[in-house]
């Protein structure tokens, strides 16, 4: 039985693709190399299907601790291979039974993974937040008419003006969201909105109004962040965060800007 | 039973970006692998992880009564 299986990592040009992996380490701690077909290359692993075959990772994927750790260290192999070249990145847990499996893949994807490489090359993904803080969005005129009146009818009329006021303001947050997007999207070859992440995982109180992620020109990354910091400044109330560079992930498959 | 997350909030904050870009993101492949990501939503199971785990924490703090 079959107790190897080949964790892929990422596709990148055959050109010097072995000295591009040489001394990386992935997933199992296991030396990264390259399964070449023609002017494409895989960066690969060899795995124990123990821990990686299919009833494994089904079982591992629910483990956050395993996820996290094989999701830096897929990660760390993709960023440092994107440190030497286009890299179309992997998404996380694609593993096949044998390299052959792997150069077929190559071979079928041929011309799709080409242009990929092409549109990728000397590029990097940002990613912005957009974060709206409720307290200083909302802007309660609660105490000023306190006349003493603590009658259930004047604290229900409070209560309504304050959560009209509130939700104008969420409106006039996502508005503002919206316009910094569109400012990006100027700076950006492509970009896309994300949903916005679980606010018990972002560990903030703020509402996320803009999750976006960008594909930058290596070499405009940090004029792009400097952007972003200025708009944070022109804003008063949103915060802006800037997560990157990383390898363009979010644009390894079909351009998505309309 | 005592979990253990990362401490830092900024940390917590890059794992979450991470795993939205190493499981949302990157070239989807099928056939002929051991596990075709796309049956899999994995976004939906490593975030629900994600949130059973913090919930797990807040409720041994701030479980009332109950079986602790």
């Amino acid at each position: 039985m079959n107790v190897e299986g080949i964790w892929v990592y990422a596709v990148i040009h055959g050109v010097r693709a072995q000295s591009r992996v040489c001394g990386l380490r992935g997933v199992a701690d296991e030396p990264v190399h390259v399964v070449a077909c023609d002017e494409l290359a895989a960066v690969v692993g060899v795995v124990n299907l123990d821990e990686f075959g299919q009833d494994a990772l089904r079982r591992n994927l629910e483990d956050l601790d395993w996820v996290a750790q094989k999701a830096r260290a897929h990660d760390a192999v993709i960023s440092a291979v994107a440190q030497s070249g286009a890299v179309i990145p992997v998404r996380m847990a694609t593993v096949y039974l044998d390299e052959g499996g792997v150069q077929k893949l190559l071979e079928s994807r041929r011309q799709d993974f080409g242009a990929t490489l092409t549109r990728l090359s000397g590029r990097a993904e940002v990613g912005v937040k957009v974060y709206a803080d409720p307290t200083r969005l909302a802007t309660p005129d609660a105490g000023q008419d306190d006349d003493g009146s603590r009658t259930g009818t004047s604290y229900l009329m409070r209560r309504r003006r304050e959560l009209t006021s509130r939700e104008e303001a969420y409106r006039e947050a996502a508005l503002e969201a919206d316009r910094i997007h569109g400012t990006l999207m100027r700076y950006a070859v492509d970009g896309k909105r994300k949903p916005p992440p679980d606010r018990s995982l972002s560990g903030r109180d703020e509402l996320t109004v803009l999750n976006g992620t960008y594909l930058v020109d290596s070499d405009a990354v940090g004029f792009f962040r400097e952007t972003v910091v200025a708009l944070g400044l022109s804003t008063g109330r949103l915060s802006l965060e800037t997560t990157g560079p990383w390898p363009p992930y979010s644009f390894a498959g079909e351009p998505v800007a309309e | 039973m005592t979990e253990v997350f990362p401490a830092q909030e900024d940390r917590r904050i890059a794992l979450v970006d991470l795993l939205d870009r190493v499981l949302a993101g990157g070239v989807v492949i099928s056939g002929e692998v051991v596990l075709s990501i796309a049956d899999v939503d994995l976004v939906v199971i490593s975030l629900r992880t994600l949130v059973s785990s913090i919930g797990s924490l807040m409720s041994e703090d701030e479980i009332l009564g109950g079986e602790g």
